[in-house]
């Protein structure tokens, strides 16, 4: 999505056309977590389900942990943007890294909290507020995954290239964007899922 | 960029087939949604008479009940997601850039995956009749072998729950209704993003938000609701998608799921779907009525924010679709208030165009017509629709023939109308000639004969008491006579598209030379010569005003009348030579193969995922995802314009 203005028009706002449309895409993300979070909170309490419930195998400690290590990938990700501003390519490319392999990390919790859980007798199938459990944490692992691989391609362009063109720059900052956004829905689904009894 | 990264040789060619599969051109593109979106009209079209002769009389045995349900629900869901909305963005695409005087949109690949998406959408919804199954549903009655016909998606264009779930709805064809739309809907979300910014940022100089046309701050309006409505359908339809090939229990009543829970989504996007049929035609209607009444728009300030209006609350009345489901007495009561209230911003915009024809030198063109036939049968049903609000009344009317009279004279009386008068008033700008205005005439009148005829007795038939989605009625029932007119009604409409077709495609090979300014309009999109050139404006415009064009062309005399400037025809000339022929070579994006790559890769992963549960369903999932994996990265390491001879070395960092 490079598509850069034409050369005489000017950006009206004065804001770039791409980041204008990554809020645009973002507001979008608004609603479809906002619709999954509803979702789940209709059907959380439900009594007369077939057992058990999510709430009943929360391991609050557990992800507590995994969600400060993304809420600390959020910090580097800022880290890499600031070295990015003082044009220190080395750190960017370090910084992006962290952030990356801290995603990893939070993915590789989410995959073993989704594992124990079917072990413990919840799946999709088991019933309908798993089946919001599930749909909503997994659209947004997704969302961390693709965030990751957004990430690792800049981490692999800055090194090819010898450090990141103001052009890519620019596709840091917006990376960071998405990034803050998978946060901050995060922060969301981590209080208003699990600790909200 | 150099060419060992890249996949495939940069597409150079710009006229041909190959011009149209890889253009990035948003004219063309737009050209593309409009033949696309006329082409299911008549699908649908003739999915709505095959409808009406299973109706014509009691107890019609053209139909099968499976080809029934299969015809009335094909017909609803591809004239809301592959006409209207199509043929809107047919004229946001062609349009927009002209009126706000930009050389593209904002992201100019991006416009043309948006449109390789739906094309493939489409196609893939439409591939149902070829590979569709249906099976019989648990305690269900249609339990008939299904003809090809009648192997497409049953379950209505709502698709409620749990209808929607395997055990009632089992076989394929409600995988293809729920993917396909998930397709088609990914297809409206990006193009929202990129159509928001590009009104936002890429106006001429000059060209201040309340500056705007009216059309551009419809499709603003309506890309806002776009953008906040499409994903809460996303998110019901991957649910549907979850149920039905991966085993969730969203709507699994036994379970825990809830049905309402599929209406309160369906309804929260389809409410404000409604007025993205509806505000692109306001916006058209809103063009053409000042043009032909020689006047200004009256009250543009209050045309515009009253279509914002609509558009803040279009998400707060869904539940009006849902007063018979059960919900409480104070949500009921709310949203029926609410639902009044959008009656006020509608009614000052009927106002202000009846304001703007008020007095005015009215031109009947074929385009006028339609504009104020718009008018006239929208208010009639935004009258009716006024009744439904009143929710006892609503209880009466709910799923009876008088609903349907109602949103088919909004969505045709409104949007198809506003949608012709727009296909005639910028005929001459697409074509560069003109269309036969004879016969232009005579499909407007037999459309509005055959459309009251149609829709009219449907009031009627519905406070009779006949249901919808009904697939016989009895003789003794005594609803027979204005059937028939209905069906009569039916197939002079389908007459009058014939004339539209043969008018479309006659004169814009043979009509007379328009020029660039024939109407004598008021919008940047006249200032251009007809057909626009490639790069649109030779110079990028300078706006001072509102109708802009019109004041450089007209001054008022003392008592506040248009006098055309002595000036006016040499400035129109001279617009047109300057036109043709800018002082420096313009540099446009280069065309791109892989927007077309994309469209079709996710229309693999859609048939993947239908077919999941075989090796070969895998395999071609498999190879949408790499399929669209490859062309991504390709189109990253495209750079968006080719940088042209003299500066090859430049661009590399």
């Amino acid at each position: 999505m490079a598509d850069l203005a034409h050369t005489d028009e000017h950006e009206t706002l004065g804001v770039d056309n791409r980041k204008l449309a990554m809020w645009g895409f973002l507001a979008s993300e608004f609603m479809f977590f906002g619709a999954l979070i509803s979702t789940y909170l209709l059907y959380k309490g439900r009594a007369g389900m077939p057992p058990p419930y999510p709430r009943d195998l929360y391991d609050i400690p557990f992800t507590s942990i995994s969600s400060f290590v993304l809420l600390m990938s959020s910090l580097t990700m800022v880290m890499a943007h600031n070295a990015l501003t003082r044009k220190d390519q080395a750190n960017v490319r370090t910084w992006l890294l962290a952030t990356a392999m801290l995603g990893m990390v939070f993915i590789g919790g989410q995959v073993y909290e989704f594992s124990t859980f079917v072990q413990e007798g919840m799946t999709m199938r088991t019933n309908a507020a798993a089946s919001g459990f599930y749909l909503l944490t997994g659209f947004h692992g997704t969302h961390v995954l693709v965030g990751i691989i957004m990430l690792l391609s800049l981490f692999g362009i800055s090194r090819r290239q010898g450090g990141l063109s103001e052009a890519k720059g620019l596709n840091l900052e917006l990376v960071g964007l998405y990034w803050h956004f998978v946060d901050i829905i995060w922060i969301v689904i981590f209080t208003v899922v699990y600790l909200i009894p | 960029m150099t060419a060992a990264t890249t996949i495939f040789r940069r597409p150079k060619t710009t006229s041909g087939f190959w011009g149209w599969v890889t253009t990035i051109d948003h004219k063309k593109i737009g050209i593309m949604y409009g033949y696309t979106a006329f082409f299911f009209l008549i699908m649908g079209g003739l999915e709505a008479l095959l409808l009406r002769l299973q109706l014509a009389g009691p107890e019609g045995q053209i139909l099968s009940q499976a080809e029934y349900n299969a015809m009335f629900t094909m017909h609803g869901t591809t004239m809301v997601f592959l006409v209207v909305m199509p043929m809107s963005a047919a004229f946001m695409n062609y349009l927009l850039p002209l009126m706000i005087g930009a050389r593209d949109v904002a992201f100019p690949r991006l416009n043309a995956l948006s449109f390789w998406i739906f094309l493939f959408g489409g196609i893939f919804l439409y591939s149902t009749f070829l590979f569709g199954t249906t099976g019989a549903p648990e305690g269900g009655f249609l339990a008939e072998e299904a003809s090809r016909l009648g192997s497409a998606p049953n379950g209505g264009w709502f698709g409620y729950a749990p209808n929607t779930e395997p055990q009632f709805s089992p076989g394929t064809v409600l995988d293809y209704w729920s993917i396909g739309l998930q397709i088609i809907g990914l297809a409206s979300l990006m193009s929202s993003v990129n159509l928001i910014t590009t009104i936002f940022n890429l106006r001429a100089k000059g060209m201040r938000l309340l500056r705007m046309p009216v059309f551009a701050w419809m499709s603003l309006v309506v890309n806002f609701l776009l953008m906040f409505s499409i994903p809460i359908i996303a998110v019901a339809l991957f649910m549907i998608t979850f149920d039905r090939q991966f085993g969730s229990q969203f709507f699994q009543t036994a379970n825990g799921g809830d049905p309402i829970l599929w209406q309160h989504l369906f309804w929260l996007f389809g409410h404000p779907e409604v007025y993205i049929l509806i505000l692109p035609a306001m916006g058209i209607v809103s063009e053409v009525l000042p043009v032909f009444s020689r006047k200004p728009l009256f009250g543009y300030a209050a045309v515009v924010f009253a279509g914002a209006a609509i558009g803040f609350l279009g998400f707060g009345v869904w539940a009006h679709h849902m007063f018979s489901s059960g919900i409480s007495p104070v949500a009921q009561a709310a949203f029926g208030l609410s639902t009044m209230t959008i009656a006020i911003p509608t009614g000052i915009k009927i106002f202000n165009w009846l304001g703007t024809m008020w007095m005015g030198r009215l031109q009947f063109t074929t385009p006028m017509l339609f504009a104020i036939g718009f008018v006239a049968m929208f208010t009639i049903g935004g009258l009716s629709g006024v009744t439904h609000s009143i929710v006892p009344s609503d209880w009466q009317q709910t799923d009876t023939y008088y609903i349907v009279a109602h949103f088919h004279y909004v969505l045709f009386g409104g949007a198809i109308f506003g949608i012709f008068a727009g296909l005639y008033y910028w005929f001459p700008k697409l074509t560069g000639r003109m269309y036969s205005e004879r016969l232009g005439k005579w499909h407007f009148w037999l459309m509005f004969l055959g459309f009251n005829l149609t829709f009219a007795p449907m009031h009627w038939l519905g406070l009779q008491g006949m249901v919808r989605r009904t697939w016989q009625y009895a003789a003794d029932m005594n609803l027979g006579p204005w059937n028939m007119a209905v069906t009569i009604g039916a197939f002079i409409i389908a007459g009058s598209i014939l004339i539209f077709m043969w008018n479309w495609t006659v004169s814009r090979r043979r009509g007379a030379e328009a020029g660039i300014d024939p109407w004598d309009a008021r919008t940047l999109e006249w200032t251009i010569p007809s057909p626009p050139p490639e790069y649109n404006f030779a110079e990028i415009p300078t706006v001072t005003s509102l109708d802009d064009f019109w004041h450089r062309k007209y001054s008022e005399d003392e008592e506040g009348r248009a006098v055309r400037r002595e000036e006016a025809g040499t400035l129109v000339a001279d617009l047109e030579y300057r036109g043709n022929n800018p002082e420096k070579p313009i540099h446009l994006p280069s065309p791109s193969y892989f927007p077309i790559l994309i469209g079709i890769s996710i229309m693999l992963i859609g048939y993947g995922i239908v077919y999941n549960s075989f090796a070969w369903g895998i395999a071609l999932l498999a190879a949408g995802v790499l399929g669209t994996a490859t062309s991504f990265i390709g189109w990253a390491q495209e750079p968006a314009e080719e940088p042209a001879e003299e500066e090859t070395d430049g661009e590399e960092h």
